[in-house]
């Protein structure tokens, strides 16, 4: 009935919502200055995704046209408060790091987006599927970005000590938001590259099928 | 008969290329290289070396990678290489001028295609990354006639350019002449007022750039310190320290006229200089950083093709501005 496969594939690669539709890039430029600070982000990201997806889809023949972005909003943000009150339960380090950036979920583009998108016109199940995917494709590419600046920002990956036992200079460029837009642009080229390089691979074998 | 022959255009050729150009800049630079070497010690040929080897490795490497066809022989590399050295002070660690040069060729330049296709000028840009990297490294000045090291990593006292004072609020220990002539603090190539108008000379009448830039730029900057004078100097010898000091000379004539990045016609010309200077002076005078060159050039970078967009000239018979067809 569900195409999982294609749809862990939609989410994580084909239509990666960080790298290919470019959706939620306050949070994705803001909060990545480490990389456990792009994982939480990522991961809290992943069950607002999945249970507003879930409500939304649940409701989506009850919700009125005209009002259904009011509604949706109302659902997101009912979510996100009740994360928000385990997270400071449960993780207060990471509250205390990620801090205004996870209220500020309630207006992430890729919650909006895939309750429009998708959970709005398609069943339970696949909805629960498709935040699941979408929100993983998220993570992935919040915790590269992390990551990635942290390394050069700071030497260090998840606080682990990788480059400054070489004597490395930390850049600090790359923990200021300018090393942000940086590394996304140039991470966005590289994903680009791959899938075009991956389109050209599949035609050349549908060609060689015919 | 060969001159009966219909060609298609264009009919007038220039021989004129890439690399008649780029060595015609290179030219223009050695006499503020050779002040800088003389002020600053051999450190300054070393930087410089290093700055446009690695700058030219990373072109080829990326190329060969890419499997691009090469274009090391146009030398455009080697000058991103030199002016990226000279925006540099002379005591900043050996592998800096590396990490800058990757930043210029890889990220600025190839990324975005190579020569002519950049957005921003590679060497300005990979000195404000430097610049934001690295702030203490970048901000460390020597006294002019100081030994340092060769190779080996400095420990130097750093000392306050004129532009510092300046923007503190007193006048530069130095004397006008000196600032003038470069027996100042600073970066690399910038602080030889007259060997790099000399240089500029050389490019102006190879008719390598013209004069609406560099013109348009530092009138800008004059006249605006002219109405601003600060530091409790006279009107008339503000304007001279401001002009003289940090790198507005070697921006306005070896930078902010870099083809790619610059508009076309001589109005728009004139427009991106007096953007340039607005700027400039705005940072120099309200900003938190003393010097605003760099900066004013990245941001006038970004809008030439608005610029080109607004003064595109009239085609010859075409319709007037305000003309319906």
């Amino acid at each position: 009935m569900i195409n999982i496969k294609k749809m862990f594939a939609n989410g994580i690669i084909n239509e990666n919502p960080t790298f290919v539709q470019l959706l939620g890039m306050c949070p994705t430029l803001a909060v990545t200055t480490s990389a456990l600070n792009g994982l939480g982000m990522g991961v809290t990201v992943i069950f607002v995704l999945t249970l507003s997806n879930f409500l939304i889809s649940l409701l989506r023949k009850f919700i009125p046209q005209q009002v259904r972005i009011a509604s949706y909003i109302v659902i997101i943000s009912g979510v996100v408060t009740a994360i928000q009150l385990l997270i400071k339960a449960y993780f207060p380090d990471l509250d205390k790091s990620l801090g205004l950036f996870i209220p500020l979920i309630v207006v992430n583009c890729i919650i909006l987006a895939r309750a429009e998108a998708f959970a709005s016109k398609n069943g339970i199940l696949p909805s629960i599927f498709d935040g699941l995917f979408m929100g993983l494709g998220f993570t992935i590419a919040l915790t590269i970005l992390g990551i990635v600046r942290e390394l050069l920002g700071a030497g260090t990956i998840f606080g682990f000590d990788i480059l400054l036992r070489f004597g490395y200079t930390p850049i600090l460029f790359f923990i200021l938001p300018a090393g942000a837009f940086i590394t996304l642009g140039v991470l966005i080229a590289a994903v680009n590259s791959i899938r075009q390089k991956a389109a050209e691979c599949k035609r050349k074998k549908e060609a060689e099928k015919s | 008969m060969d001159f009966l022959k219909v060609t298609s255009s264009p009919h007038m050729r220039h021989e004129d290329s890439t690399r008649i150009i780029m060595i015609d800049v290179i030219i223009a630079l050695c006499p503020a290289l050779i002040w800088a070497i003389y002020i600053f010690g051999v450190r300054a040929l070393t930087i410089t070396l290093v700055s446009v080897l690695s700058a030219v490795l990373f072109e080829f490497l990326y190329r060969l990678i890419m499997k691009k066809s090469q274009s090391i022989g146009d030398f455009s590399a080697a000058v991103t290489g030199m002016l990226l050295a000279f925006s540099l002070p002379v005591s900043v660690p050996l592998w800096m001028p590396v990490v800058g040069s990757f930043f210029a060729i890889v990220i600025v330049k190839q990324l975005y295609g190579g020569i002519g296709k950049n957005v921003v000028n590679p060497a300005l840009a990979a000195r404000v990354f430097l610049f934001l990297a690295f702030p203490s490294e970048m901000a460390a000045f020597t006294k002019p006639f100081e030994k340092l090291p060769i190779f080996a990593n400095t420990d130097i006292i750093a000392t306050a350019t004129p532009l510092a004072s300046l923007k503190e609020g007193t006048a530069p220990s130095q004397r006008t002449f000196d600032l003038f002539l470069g027996n100042n603090p600073g970066c690399i190539g910038e602080v030889s007022v007259l060997l790099l108008a000399a240089g500029a000379l050389y490019l102006l009448a190879r008719k390598i750039i013209t004069w609406h830039i560099p013109v348009a730029y530092i009138a800008t900057a004059a006249v605006i310190s002219y109405i601003f004078p600060g530091s409790g100097m006279d009107a008339v010898q503000y304007v001279i320290c401001e002009l003289c000091t940090g790198g507005l000379i070697l921006g306005a004539f070896f930078m902010a006229t870099d083809y790619t990045t610059s508009p076309v016609s001589a109005k728009g010309r004139i427009i991106y200089g007096i953007g340039c200077g607005l700027i400039t002076m705005f940072i120099r005078i309200c900003g938190g950083y003393p010097e605003g060159v760099s900066f004013a050039i990245l941001v006038m970078n970004c809008l030439a093709w608005y610029i080109d967009k607004f003064t595109k000239p009239r085609v010859f018979g075409g319709a007037k501005k305000n003309e319906k067809k």
